[in-house]
């Protein structure tokens, strides 16, 4: 099945194929997926000058919308959005206040009345954000930042960019995902965009209880045994292990999860010397991963985080641009008519 | 059985079109006398009698009128998705002359007095037959049973859960042997509630990469064969109600096979579509049972193709728009789908999926035969009829629907067959405005 049965391209795209809003990672080509990389690349080299900020979204208001908690990725959506200048509004919605009555069509009639030009959406239901988007008034972007189960597309996209500088391309690339693939955004995303830009040996790594069903229809291999899975590397990302998947009799224990599926210095000896280590974050030390693995010479989590504010000022910026270009299409429309 | 009307004081002479039968046999129609809610004359001796009025047929299908075991009419209790007014109209728009209630209602229909509301307000509002089903556990909370015989007694065709689970096997089984005390059909969806869990759509590739929860085929495998297994046991009469999986379709037809008195239905929206129609979190094919894979829908197909399943059903679920205007997961589960359920079994008849007799008979003969009733055109037969042009086409869309549920299977996409003529007890119970 090709992703783009699944997901309507009009929806995220402008006629022309500019980016409008960013909600998933499929349906988007190659071609758009390396633009991302490209200028979140230029980005960077603003975030190392002294005065970091750039006009792109001046006068904008980006309001960054989480039914979901989160630090790390509000945090540096709301660092890009100052560094691109933009207003920013941060609104944490939990799900007590929704649960209060108010539906989802009513929270966004009244934040529409705020005049925002960009919501940033984090929602624990799946299809949250293409809900929104396609409820929304036109001329106002939609960024995914976590939807239940389904996406996580700016991580994926962070995750990416880490991976092109610290091996070039994407080609022959040797990648394992491992941990809880099952609840996980983030492992969606990444899997979608590997294949998209080239690499064929995706493995994910984890037992039968954290695996979805037909996860190999996904674009990746299944490997049970870690020390199989890890063998000639380049890549490993450790995913993070709730606490609570003990209660729903997934897990027997973290004890036994960490001695299968932790990434300690043993296993990591399995691949290739220079793989690198990932983690989307916030870390479980002796769950997932050793402290030794974590803070070690192949670590690269904390240049995730640094790219993090360099990919989400250019998917900002993009989708901004196409829902500019398409506001001016239709004026000139009705100009014309 | 509550009848929609005592019969017409005038008499009326349909002429023209053709017959449909079980067979698929089509005959030609010389005339048809209907007089005192009953069939009084067919063939050439109708076409010498005099009559009040006359209704041309012409290119047009008589059918029997079409018996829905799976309709959901909202009254009483939940007025902003429906009510008897509005759904049984809505259910004549779709050929229907009868549908059977669900007892899902607010209170639940687990009593006689909840029963006879039903059938009062039936009588007084709606142009076709209303026949209830009783709740098989009170509250159709799955712990104690309902008083089954005072349902029966008071006009319950059979009794059932709804949609809910009885999630203990010892009661479930204890339902059966009373239900079977008095010879009651009982009806169930079977679902294995522990599986389903807190899931929304198919266990399958399109629910793991929209990230959607999944409800696996075995949370319906296992309650079919637990059910059989219960319904032979005690000998109850076994209805299951809404298949969506291939598996199920064999272990009904091996049951069967050795003699279990179990039937079975699905809803037409099963046969057309897969769990693909949730692209784009399309939150109206949020159903349950869950739109599952190509190879379950072709299961289905032949299961109605051979027989092995006796009805299809509109599983007919209208709600207000706020109820589906949501992300999937918080969306409530159903579609407003009985007024296109004849449309969409015309293009798989089109497609060559099924004949227009198999159609036929899994819309009369099937459904009636469960709940002991009968589908006939033959001279004496209550007038119960659906008078349908397979050739003219129609786009549903908001304003084109009688359901207040406004969330169709099918919007603005020309389908295949216009019903002109729905006669419920030798009443007109819709006719289309272009006639």
């Amino acid at each position: 099945m090709n992703a783009n049965d699944l997901y309507p391209n009009d929806l995220q795209l402008t006629r022309d194929g500019q980016l409008r809003h960013f909600l998933t990672l499929d349906g988007l080509g190659r071609d758009i997926l390396t633009d991302i990389l490209d200028t979140a690349d230029s980005f960077i080299e603003v975030g190392e000058r002294t005065i970091k900020n750039v006009p792109l979204l001046r006068g904008r208001t980006v309001v960054n919308l989480f039914f979901e908690s989160s630090t790390r990725t509000r945090s540096t959506f709301e660092l890009a959005a100052k560094r691109l200048s933009a207003d920013v509004l941060n609104l944490d919605i939990n799900t007590s206040a929704t649960s209060k009555g108010e539906t989802l069509s009513d929270t966004l009639l009244n934040l529409e009345a705020m005049a925002s030009d960009m919501f940033v959406v984090r929602h624990s239901q799946s299809g949250a954000p293409h809900f929104i988007a396609e409820s929304v008034t036109p001329g106002v972007a939609i960024i995914n930042a976590g939807d239940g189960r389904h996406a996580h597309p700016t991580q994926a996209m962070l995750d990416m960019l880490t991976i092109r500088q610290h091996k070039n391309q994407f080609e022959g690339l040797r990648v394992a995902i491992v941990g809880d693939i099952l609840h996980s955004r983030v492992a969606r995303s990444q899997i979608r965009a590997l294949n998209e830009l080239g690499t064929s040996d995706i493995r994910v790594i984890a037992p039968g209880t954290l695996l979805p069903k037909d996860v190999d229809s996904l674009g990746c291999t299944v490997e049970y045994d870690m020390a199989k899975g890890m063998k000639d590397l380049d890549v490993v990302i450790m995913l993070r292990l709730q606490k609570e998947r003990m209660e729903g009799a997934l897990l027997p224990s973290e004890r036994e999860f960490y001695r299968l599926y932790g990434l300690n210095r043993e296993k990591l000896a399995l691949a290739h010397p220079d793989c690198i280590v990932m983690h989307p974050g916030p870390i479980n030390r002796g769950v997932e991963i050793e402290s030794a693995v974590a803070d070690g010479p192949q670590s690269v989590i904390l240049n995730q985080v640094t790219n993090g504010i360099a990919i989400r000022m250019a998917v900002m910026s993009m989708a901004m641009g196409g829902q500019v270009a398409e506001r001016q299409q239709r004026q000139s429309g009705e100009a014309g008519a | 059985m509550s009848t929609a009307g005592t019969g017409r004081e005038t008499s009326l002479k349909i002429v023209g079109g053709r017959f449909c039968n079980e067979q698929g046999i089509e005959s030609d129609n010389v005339a048809l006398l209907i007089r005192n809610g009953r069939i009084a004359a067919t063939g050439l001796a109708a076409g010498q009698a005099t009559a009040d009025e006359t209704f041309n047929a012409e290119g047009c299908i008589i059918a029997p009128g079409f018996i829905d075991l799976s309709c959901n009419l909202r009254e009483p209790g939940n007025g902003q998705k429906g009510n008897i007014f509005s759904e049984t109209r809505a259910a004549a728009h779709g050929g229907f002359t009868t549908v059977c209630a669900s007892p899902e209602t607010s209170p639940v229909n687990d009593s006689s007095a909840v029963t006879h509301l039903i059938m009062d307000m039936a009588a007084l509002h709606s142009p076709i037959h209303v026949l209830p089903v009783g709740a098989i556990t009170r509250g159709l909370e799955g712990d104690l049973l309902s008083d089954m015989a005072g349902l029966a007694a008071a006009g319950c065709v059979a009794v059932g859960n709804g949609s809910k689970c009885v999630r203990n096997a010892r009661i479930l089984r204890r339902c059966m042997a009373y239900a079977r005390t008095f010879g009651l059909t009982v009806m169930f969806n079977p679902e294995n509630q522990a599986l389903a869990a807190d899931g929304y759509a198919h266990d399958g590739l399109v629910a793991s990469r929209l990230g959607l929860l999944g409800i696996p085929e075995v949370a319906e495998t296992t309650a079919v064969m637990e059910m059989i297994l219960l319904a032979e046991e005690t000998g109850v009469r076994l209805h299951l109600s809404q298949l969506s999986c291939a598996r199920s379709v064999d272990m009904l037809a091996a049951a069967r096979e050795r003699g279990v008195t179990v039937t079975a239905d699905v809803a037409m929206h099963q046969l057309v579509f897969t769990d693909k129609a949730l692209a784009g979190y399309d939150s109206r094919f949020h159903v349950r049972p869950p739109l599952r894979s190509e190879e379950d829908r072709k299961a289905l197909i032949a299961g109605i193709r051979s027989g092995v399943i006796d009805a299809i059903v509109s599983q007919h679920q209208p709600h207000d728009s706020a109820a589906k205007q949501a992300p999937v997961a918080a969306t409530e589960p159903g579609l407003s789908s009985v007024e296109s359920v004849l449309s969409l079994g015309l293009e798989l008849v089109s497609q060559a999926e099924l004949t227009l007799g198999t159609l036929v008979r899994a819309l009369t003969h099937g459904p009636a035969s469960i709940i002991g009733s009968r589908a006939s055109l033959a001279e004496g037969a209550v007038a119960d009829l659906c008078i349908f042009d397979p050739d003219a086409h129609w786009t549903p869309g908001a304003n084109t629907l009688v359901s207040a549920g406004r969330h169709a299977p099918v919007i603005g996409r020309e389908l295949p067959g216009i019903v002109r003529l729905t006669l419920a007890a030798g009443k007109t119970a819709w006719q289309h405005p272009a006639n």
